[in-house]
């Protein structure tokens, strides 16, 4: 057997140009194939990890209408308000909590040690709805809120670069040269399903950082929770109908801002992925056919340009199947290399892609087997035709081939 | 002395669509263990024809063959390739080697295809490639050597499996005349010193000469089948 390999492998390797040309539509196909697979458990694994992180039945507020942004940009009036809020969360039955949000990115001050984080406002229910605990302290409350307190809560990754060991509670930062009082300090997170550190925060209370901070009277992006995970259309419902009417909007008029829940938005990308797989997926089938076609056409010509030796083979003894086993061996080998060649071109375009993309992917070892064995597949099949026709010359035509 | 090879009325006919050749119309003649026949006749006498059914390439459309006691006429194609790789070797005009391939892995090709190749194949090759003096050439391509050494690459399959009858087709008729007598001198030996039987197809009288036994055909039938006239002693070799 291993004979057979060799000789298949000899045969291959005397035309290098050509058995190249011949493999790149198996090459294509299989790192097609590769790559959708590892892009699609990546995201996969990204919106699993998304719902985890911020869960089922929470919704998210935004202050501009999506249909909007392609023609006004992402400036324009923002309308949402902290009333809007307080008037979500006492109205809508469906909704249990709503954190109204602020945010803007600047240096914190602790010493002589400084650090840009993400300095965000937010409600006093904000780690109920996005259920993070506390590591110590406490969070801000509404008391905070109402008198536009300068106090604020920190992210693991703030009290590491500026605390160190240093234990935070009741120390003072400055933000924008104004002294805030640390009253708690979040747990861990991690990382965001889109690659973002979480734990790099300052939470402050809303009001404080619109009043103190940023100078402005609305609110950005707001965060919601429903009752439960199924109630989270109401809540959808109810919060739009509210908002339309506290706005006043007229009924032709579309919705300036838009609310959606995680578990849409999840699907969104889940609706990406699936797309770019069944695009991939085309890509790949396509390619694969193509391939074959190749390895069936150049083992046509390479059968026709051997007929003499099929012809001395058969003389010396070889029967039809020995020539049918040696041609299809021949074309299953190139495709097999082909196949491996696939697969290391769908490793590195998935890893580019997942680097430039900041799209995750997540590499298969079933997959690399499946596509692998795909590529024997198509050898065996394409190649059967042309090994067939060879194993039935008659030796004598063939041994007088010129 | 045993027949090795009976042919019994033996025809062959080619239809070739509304016109039917007849190759071979009615061959009978059988061939005994270490005989060298040389075959003549003019082109279109049905030598080929005759070589390709006793070289088993090909099955009589009528009439009967038996090689070593056995039928084969009616063989199926597995089963004659079979004895051709077994019981049968070729040497052709044009060499046919592969080209691609070792002297060695040309000369070891039959024994491939029976799926053996021990210690014993091993030692016989070798003794094969010292006997016909190609041991230094065992890795070297065919297209690296002359066309006498070629020849005898050739040569060293067909004996390779220790067939019952060598076919030899115009083996010289590529080479130039010290060589045709170097390769001839060859056949003799193997037919003088290994009892090879050897039957060999050529248009030349000077090389039909080697031979012990001449047959000639003409328009598919056998004109004449006598001894050699003026047989050529064999040299003992030393290549």
């Amino acid at each position: 057997m291993p004979a057979l390999f060799k000789i298949a492998l000899r045969a291959i390797l005397r035309n290098k140009m050509r058995s190249s040309l011949t493999i790149l539509g198996i090459v294509i196909g299989v790192g097609a194939v590769i790559t959708m697979v590892s892009i699609g458990q990546g995201a996969k694994v990204m919106v699993e990890k998304q719902l985890e992180s911020l869960g089922t039945n929470v919704l998210i507020i935004i202050p501009i209408s999506t249909t909007h942004t392609a023609t006004r940009g992402t400036t324009g009036t923002i309308t949402l308000t902290a009333e809007d809020a307080f008037a979500i969360e006492k109205e809508c039955s469906a909704v249990s909590y709503v954190s109204p949000g602020v945010r803007t990115t600047t240096q914190v001050v602790f010493g002589n040690l400084n650090w840009t984080t993400s300095v965000s406002g937010v409600g006093a229910n904000y780690h109920i709805i996005r259920n993070w605990p506390m590591e110590s302290g406490r969070f801000i409350n509404q008391q905070d809120i109402n008198i536009i307190a300068k106090v604020c809560v920190l992210g693991q990754t703030v009290v590491t670069n500026l605390f160190g060991t240093l234990d935070p509670i009741d120390k003072w930062i400055r933000v924008n040269n104004i002294p805030f009082k640390v009253v708690g300090v979040l747990s861990a997170k991690g990382q965001s399903p889109t690659g973002q550190d979480q734990d790099d925060v300052v939470l402050m209370p809303y009001t404080t950082v619109q009043r103190k901070i940023m100078g402005v009277t609305y609110i950005g992006v707001t965060l919601a929770s429903s009752v439960s995970a199924e109630a989270r259309f109401e809540a959808i419902e109810q919060i739009t109908s509210l908002l339309r009417q506290r706005h006043r909007l007229r009924p032709n008029e579309e919705n300036d801002f838009t609310v959606i829940s995680q578990v849409e938005f999840a699907s969104t990308i889940m609706e990406t992925s699936r797309t770019m797989t069944v695009l991939l997926g085309s890509i790949a089938s396509v390619s694969l056919i193509v391939g074959g076609i190749g390895i069936m056409n150049i083992m046509l010509v390479s059968t026709t340009e051997r007929t003499r030796e099929i012809g001395i083979r058969m003389a010396v003894g070889a029967r039809e199947k020995d020539i049918l086993f040696q041609f299809l061996t021949e074309a299953t080998v190139l495709s097999s290399i082909g196949g491996v060649v696939g697969v290391i071109l769908g490793v590195v375009l998935s890893k580019m892609i997942s680097y430039y993309g900041e799209w995750p992917s997540l590499l298969s070892p079933l997959s690399v087997a499946v596509a692998f064995l795909f590529s024997n597949i198509v050898g065996i099949f394409f190649g059967y035709y042309p090994a067939r026709k060879a194993s039935r010359l008659n030796p004598i035509d063939a041994l007088r081939y010129e | 002395m045993q027949n090795i090879v009976s042919l019994e009325t033996v025809c062959k006919i080619y239809q070739m669509g509304d016109v039917r050749v007849t190759a071979l119309n009615g061959i009978s003649m059988t061939i005994k263990k270490g005989e060298f026949i040389a075959v003549m006749g003019a082109s279109g006498s049905g030598k080929s024809t005759l070589m390709n059914i006793l070289g088993c390439l090909d099955r009589p459309s009528k009439g009967k063959y038996y090689l070593e006691g056995v039928d084969v006429s009616q063989f199926s194609k597995n089963e004659l390739a079979d004895i051709r790789n077994k019981k049968l070797g070729f040497v052709f005009q044009s060499f046919n080697l592969l080209s691609r391939t070792t002297v060695l892995e040309n000369i070891e090709l039959p024994l491939i295809y029976s799926k053996k190749l021990s210690k014993i194949d091993r030692d016989r090759i070798n003794q094969i490639m010292a006997t016909l003096g190609l041991m230094e050439f065992q890795r070297h391509y065919p297209n690296q050597l002359s066309g006498g050494q070629q020849q005898r690459v050739a040569i060293a399959r067909a004996i390779v499996s220790n067939p019952t009858l060598l076919l030899a087709d115009e083996p010289t008729g590529n080479l130039d005349s010290v060589t045709s007598t170097e390769v001839m001198n060859v056949l003799n030996d193997l037919n003088h010193n290994m009892g090879i039987t050897i039957v060999l197809v050529t248009h030349e009288t000077d090389i039909a000469k080697h031979a012990r036994r001449v047959v000639v055909l003409k328009d598919g039938e056998v004109l004449s089948d006598t001894p050699s006239q003026s047989p050529v002693t064999p040299m003992p070799q030393t290549l």
